[in-house]
Parts: C-alpha cells; structure tokens; sequence
C-alpha cells in the first residue's frame, strides 16, 4: 500500500526549517533536545506542558493541546493525523508553510537520501523532473538525517535531481554515510556524465566506502538516441567516459535501463553493448516505466504495452544470463511477463508508491509481485489480470 | 516544461553526418553474407549488398545497419567521440594473457618410457637413467628461472618420456619449488604428464598431498588406442582405463583430463571415440590434431593425414557432440570452447596454441632433460631431429635475460604477431586465430611461412569459418549449448532459473 510521506500541518514557535527525529516517549528530551520532536497522541486535557519543554517541538493531532503550547510559548505543529508519525522517523518541518516530509522510516527498505532537485539532463521519461533552484541547504539537511537514523538500515538510496552536482559537498555526504552508517549499502542514482571528471572519481573513491555503487543509466549502445532520450548532446560521451573512470577508480557499477518506445527498439544491441563494453558492471537492471513527471506529458512517445517488448527483453535478459552477467527486471509485474523471466523480477518499487490493483486481489502470485506505482493505477498495461498458478 | 521544450530526436541522430571507417577485417561467408571483425574480435555478419553502402560510405547514418556497426566500432562519425580509450581497453583485455609474462613452464624430467608411439619422436626405450634424465641440479635452476618470471600464477608441467619414470626427480621438484616459493609467493599450478601405465598409490598420495593434477592420453577404444600407443607392459587402454579410475578416485574427477591425439586409423572413428570418453566418465574432450612435422616420410605416411582430412573429421565429431548435449549430456570439446570463447567473449583465454603472439617464448617455455632451454613443447621436438633452431640458452650457462630476451627470442618473437604476417593481417579470422613459428619453420623451413601451403593456417581457419556458420544459424539450443562449454557449466545452469516458489 503506498503511504503519504508529506503533509501540510500548522506551526508556531518555529523560525527556521529543520530536521528532527520523532518520538514518542516525552522522557526521552534528555538527550539532545534541538534534534527530537515530541508526537502526542492522543492529548490529555491533565498534560503537564513542562515536559514537553525540551523538544524540538511538540506534534499533535489535537487542537486544544496545540493552543495551549502556543500559549505557553512551546514549538508546536498541529496535523491531521499522526497516523503516519511513529517511533523513529525523521522529518523535516518547515515553520510558515507547515510543510513536514518524513524522510526516514526505520522499517523501510526504500529510505533515500534526496540530494538535489537539480539535474544536468533532463530526460523525456524523468518520473521527477529537475527544477533549477538553490537547493543547496539540503546537504546539511542529509548529513543531520544521517546522524540522528539511530540503527544502520541494510540499504540507503541516493537519488535527485544528479547527487554529483553537489561536487564537494557530495564527498562530504558520502564520508558522513561511512562515519555515521557503516554497514548500510548505499545505492546512488547519478547519469554518470560528471564521472567524465577522473579526479573527481577518484575522490569518490578515496572515501572508500566499505558498500557504495553508482546506478547510471545506458539507454542506447549509440550516441545519437541516448543523447535524445536524456536530452543532452554530449551525454552518452560523458557516461561511457565516465562508467570507464568509475571502473578505473575501483567505483562498483550498476546499469538501469527504462524500457520505453526510445529504449526498446535498440535493447539487444544495447545489451551487446554492455557485454562487450562493460563487463564490470555488477548488476544490469531493467526497468519499467513509471507514469509520472513528464511520462505524463511525453506519453504518446513513450508508452509501449510491456507485453508488446516482451520478445525483446527476454531476448536481452537471457543473453546477459548466459553470459554470466547480475540481471534483474524492476517495476514489471509477473502476470506481463512470461514465466521463464520470473525469476528475474523483483519487488522494487518503493513501498510509499506501491500500489496492486481491484484484480489483483484474486492473484495467486501478488505476495510475489512487484505490483505497480500509484500513478499507473489508471493508466497501466491492459494486460494486468489476476493469476491462478501456485 | 512544457512539452514543447524538449527537443527532437531529429536533432540528435541528423542525417547529415558523414563517418569514418575504423580499421577491421573481412571474409565472405557461405552463402549470402560478409564477416567483419576488429582487432579485439568483435564482430558483425551483414549483407553483402550492406556491406557495398558501408564501405562507400553510403549508409543512411539514422538507420539500424549504420548504428549496429557504429555501436560495435567499425565506424566513426562526428556524432560522438571515438571511445579511443574504450578500444584500447577492449584490446588490452583481449590480450591479457600476455599480462605477467611466461606462466606455462615444462619440465622434460626424463626421455625414457614404456611406450613408443608412432608419432612421438622423442621418448627412449632406455634403461640407461644417466642419459636421458634432468639431474637435479639443472631442475633446479629451472625452478629457478620460473620463479623469476613477473607472473603471479605459473604452471610447473612435467614431461617426458613418461614422468612417472623419474619421480624422485618430479618430487624433487615440488618440494624444491614449493620451498623456494615460501618467500617468493607465486600461485603455482602442477601438472604431470604420464601415460599411467605405473601409477602407484604413493604417487597418488604425493599428487594429492602437494595438489598436483594429471593430465594422460587416451585415444579412443581400446582397438584404437592400443594401435596408436604400444606399450611394453601389455595393452595401454587397460592400464589407463584401470589407473584412471583410481586417479579419478584419488584427486577427484576435475583434477584428471585426457588428451586425444587423431592418426590417419582415428579418421573413420569420431563417434567411437566420444563413446569411448563418455564411457569412463571424462566430461569433455579435445580433439588434438598431430603436430605434422619432425616425422619420418614413412612414419608420416602411416599415420598422417592432410589437413582436409582432418576438418572432415573434426566436423563430423563435433556434430557428434552437439547431438549428445542436445539429447542432455554437458559435454564439450575444448578447441570449440577456446574458439568460442575468443568470438563470443571480450576476455582473453590462455591457450599457448593459438594465441598471437604466438605461445613459443611468451607464454610456455620447454627445459629439456638436458639442460637445455626451448621455446615450445614442438621445438624440443624439433631439436630431437638435430634442429635446435629453438633453443634459447641452457639453465647451466645462462641467465634468465639471456634466455628469454637473447636473440633467437627476438627473432622468434619477429615471427610470433599474426597480425604482422602476410596472409593473416587483413584475415577476418586474425583475432581468433594465432601465429607458429615453430610449425611454420619445421614445415616450410621460414618462421614467417607462407600461409597459401600452411596446414596450420587450412585446419584452422576451415575450423574457425565452421565455428561461426555454427554460430549463425544458431538456435536457442545451440547457444545455451555453447555458453555451457565456455563457461563450464551443465547445459541445466545455461536454462533460465525456475523462481524458488513455483511448484513443478
């Protein structure tokens, strides 16, 4: 069930945005009081407001409580619910607006560290397109967020915007992961093009992250098609450039491909292309499109029905297979796919955006399935339909 | 953004672009198509009257031909960079194997043995030990001269004559090597050569105390193998069957391989002779022309046979094998597997064979029982006929700079570059293929050789051109087949994985 990681709340007491972690344990202020927000819920009309003193700020669903903080001259923020708030969650707050985004969940394998808005190309498919604004805050933001995760997860995602505009900051960031959640894999989505820069990469390496790949996306073994789709002159150049730097500095790499009606009529050359031209890369992950950003306004020249490149991709799948090459097949479900492809699917689309269909409720394969993104809820394969195998 | 913001693919794949043609190689195929390979093997089978626009430069430069030859660098445009460094590194790669310098060292540690097969020249039937026997002292320096080598991994093989008649001295030599490698620290990998007519249980012991693997001879059925390899103790069939079994049983099945060797009798039994290997349980087999030269006219003429003859029977043994694996046997044949695998890979392999340059030198090194040093198996052989036209010093006299940098290392390394040889530079086969001096020097009297008479050049490139209409015509089947031989898995590992929940 995807899950609503933002919300518009009330705020008083607040001047600047900040990051914080929630609690729900009005003892536990004895630590570091600027970094935990108290959540209350449900409100006792006989709350002591002297031990909510030592947060951050205090978050309640109930209108009387937060009236009485902002009486009493306590931070507060007043939600809808604090359904989606629970122990351990980071969030960042924003005073004014109310703006709160969870940007951490304990219990999630889809965490991600969002480093910028800002991006170098802009392609046709982009589920999150770029916006050029001075986003540059949201380093420091990252590096708290980093701090206050209290247990290493198994896995953190990095993703934009393009991480590697940040340059320094980016170094910065990275050597923090590795200080602060050493155990934690860390999976950064980046186009690779600034990997053009050797020394560059060679600072990234010289991190020395113990479990650190760049995922960087290929959408062409020719210039021409991978520049349209990225829309970029000059982009394929750059990322071939830079997935050799990335090797060359001993940096582990994975390719993504997204599946689309640009991408599919060279996909077999284009896994030729890796084999012969990047056999370093430890995964090759195939994607299926997801409907947002400007998917929506491009969808005439995107759209193919995953049944319709099935032939294509299984073509693909198995020649990587038989060469001996890490393969998966992301975002598609396993009724558009055929059997012999199964075991190459995985569930990989983040929970907060994953969705099943009314006929996906007779499935006897869903606990299996990737299902699919909430924006394809109503607008999807027509083949989507429920399966009978055990 | 608006969608109009976003830019045409017109404007990045312009057809008005004109390109270059990158060096590369072609051959006509059978039938209607045209082979083109680079330097590092890639390659591209395309129409001929595609292959006219191609190189007219006449291609549509928005169409897929122009891409799938843009994409694998036969052609080069002002659309993007040339990917030079790309290139290198794939050349790199497909030349690996001469990373770290000679790996494969032979030890000829006696000339006696209890056979004499017909196309051996160089065993002895002799009791005579002082003879024919390396003494100690030159095995050492031997040991020595392989541990300077700059290669992390090295191969210690020992050669005869049959081995197993001198070994004190072959266990001598592990124990003197793997002593003086305590501080040096190389991989070494040992091999023993025998025929295993004597194997005894304290040679096992030793082989599986010091992991040292064996590699025998078996030519077929027993009417055929006791034809082409008499020995003075009886039937050889028996005893390999016999001391197979408990060398197998010993050191496991992966640590015991076979090799084949086919006369002119062999010629009329292909499927005999893949039964007779799936019989004793050897997963594989490798079907090893003789080495034609440094016979006499009349040994020649009983067991030898014209290159032709032998591509006919080779042909015919592989479609043999590809039956057996498609009816579920995982069973290869190792000169497919390396051809194979010099085509369908980016990697490099090690087969001393037919590698460019050549193995003589570079990648294998002969010490002879007598001290002295030559650059191959096949020149050893050759000095046995009285033509030491090979040999690159001795272990006593020589220093290691001596040997394998003097100067008839560089004149054999002058010969050793197929892609330096008449004949073979502007052959689409040259990446798969390999130079030998050696051969050409025993068979035509000129290191170089003249390829329009090399039998070297007919069996291989006749092998090679059958290899890719294989690969042409390929199936699903036949490619999940090839894969398993290249990457040594059971044709059940090739299939696409069942997921782990799904019953049946």
């Amino acid at each position: 069930m995807a899950i609503k990681l933002t919300t518009y709340g009330n705020t008083a007491g607040l001047n600047h945005r900040f990051t914080v972690r929630l609690t729900r344990d009005c003892s536990a202020a004895t630590l570091n009081q600027t970094d935990l927000a108290l959540v209350v819920s449900p409100a006792r009309e006989c709350d002591d407001l002297t031990q909510y003193e030592n947060f951050a700020v205090v978050i309640t669903d109930s209108s009387v409580l937060f009236d009485r903080l902002v009486t009493a001259g306590i931070p507060a923020a007043r939600v809808q619910s604090t359904e989606g708030y629970r122990e351990g969650y980071i969030v960042t707050i924003e005073p004014g607006s109310g703006f709160i985004r969870t940007i951490f969940r304990p219990e999630s394998p889809h965490n991600t560290i969002f480093t910028t808005d800002r991006c170098n190309s802009n392609c046709i498919m982009c589920s999150q397109p770029p916006k050029e604004v001075d986003d540059s805050y949201l380093v420091e933001e990252n590096i708290k967020m980093l701090s206050l995760i209290r247990a290493s997860p198994e896995y953190l995602g990095m993703t934009g915007g393009e991480p590697t505009l940040l340059g320094p900051d980016l170094i910065r960031l990275l050597q923090a992961a590795k200080e602060k959640l050493p155990d934690t894999h860390l999976h950064m989505l980046t186009n690779g093009r600034l990997y053009k820069n050797l020394s560059f990469v060679r600072r990234i390496a010289e991190v020395d992250h113990p479990s650190f790949i760049s995922a960087i996306p290929l959408y062409a073994d020719v210039a021409g098609v991978h520049d349209y789709i990225v829309q970029a002159h000059g982009a394929f150049d750059e990322t071939v450039e830079g997935l050799y730097n990335a090797a060359e500095a001993g940096l582990a790499v994975e390719i993504r491909i997204v599946l689309h009606k640009q991408s599919i009529p060279r996909l077999n050359q284009l896994a030729e292309f890796i084999y012969w031209n990047l056999p370093f890369a430890v995964h090759v992950a195939f994607m299926g499109l997801e409907n947002m950003g400007y998917v929506k306004k491009n969808w005439e020249d995107l759209w193919i029905d995953p049944v319709d490149y099935m032939d294509s991709l299984g073509a693909a799948v198995k020649y990587l297979y038989l060469r001996r090459m890490n393969v998966s097949i992301y975002n598609l479900q396993l009724c558009l796919l055929p059997q012999s492809l199964w075991s190459f699917a995985r569930k990989s689309i983040s929970d907060f955006k994953n969705e099943y269909l009314d006929v996906c409720a007779h499935c006897t394969v869903r606990e299996h399935c990737s299902g699919l993104f909430l924006s394809q809820v109503h607008r999807h394969s027509e083949h989507v339909h429920a399966l009978t195998v055990v | 953004m608006s969608r109009k913001e976003f830019h045409l693919i017109q404007e990045y794949v312009s057809p008005v672009v004109t390109y270059n043609l990158l060096p590369f190689r072609f051959m006509r195929l059978d039938g209607d198509s045209v082979l083109l390979t680079n330097d590092w093997g890639e390659f591209k089978i395309i129409a001929p009257d595609t292959f006219e626009r191609f190189i007219y430069k006449q291609l549509d430069t928005t169409g897929t031909d122009y891409f799938d030859l843009r994409a694998k660098y036969f052609i080069s445009d002002t659309r993007s960079s040339d990917h030079l460094r790309v290139m290198a590194s794939k050349y790199k790669t497909k030349k690996s194997f001469l990373d770290g310098f000679t790996k494969l060292h032979l030890f000829v540690v006696t000339l006696r043995c209890d056979h004499s097969c017909p196309y051996c020249q160089v065993s002895r039937q002799s009791e005579d030990k002082t003879r024919y026997d390396m003494t100690p002292e030159m095995a050492h320096r031997a040991v020595d001269l392989m541990l300077r080598v700059p290669a992390c991994a090295v191969t210690c093989e020992f050669q005869g004559g049959e081995a197993l008649l001198n070994f004190p001295l072959v266990r001598d030599i592990v124990l003197y090597a793997t002593e003086r490698n305590r501080s040096i620290g190389k991989f070494i990998d040992f091999v023993i050569c025998t025929n295993l007519s004597n194997l005894t249980d304290a040679h096992l012991l030793f082989f599986r105390e010091h992991n040292i693997k064996i590699s025998s001879s078996l030519d077929g059925p027993a009417f055929l193998h006791d034809q082409n390899r008499p020995c003075s103790r009886g039937s050889s069939h028996a005893l390999v069957e016999y001391n197979l079994r408990r060398a197998q049983e010993a050191l496991g099945r992966e640590n015991v391989s076979m090799l084949m060797t086919t006369t002119k009798e062999s010629l009329a039994y292909p499927r005999e002779i893949i039964d007779e290997y799936l019989r004793l349980n050897l997963g594989s087999i490798f079907l090893r022309s003789l080495s034609p030269f440094g016979f006499a006219t009349k040994t020649m003429k009983t067991i030898g046979y014209s290159s032709e003859e032998f591509v006919d029977f080779y042909k015919k043994s592989l479609d043999y094998i590809l039956e057996l694996n498609r009816r579920g046997h995982s069973f290869p044949e190792g000169f497919a597997t390396l051809i194979l695998s010099k085509i369908l890979t980016p990697f490099s392999n090690s087969y001393v064979d037919l590698q460019s340059p050549a193995g003589a030198g570079f990648s294998a090194v002969a010490y002879n029982y007598d001290g002295e040093v030559y650059a191959s198996d096949e020149a050893r052989m050759l000095a046995e006929m009285n033509d030491t036209s090979f040999q690159l010093g001795n272990v006593l006299d020589n220093s290691y700079e001596q040997i394998f940098f003097g100067e008839r290392m560089q004149a054999i390394a002058a010969a050793s570059c197929n892609e330096a040889l008449a004949g073979c530079a502007d052959c689409a086969l040259q990446p798969y293929c390999g130079a030998d001096p050696v051969y050409h020097y025993a068979t035509q009297g000129d290191m170089f050789g003249n390829r329009a008479w090399s039998g070297f050049c007919k069996k291989n490139m006749a092998i090679i051109r059958h290899l890719f209409e294989l690969i042409r015509q390929t199936n699903g089947e036949t490619e999940e087949i090839f894969w398993s031989w290249i990457n040594q898995a059971s044709r059940e590992e090739m299939k696409l994985p069942k997921v782990p929940w799904l019953s049946n």
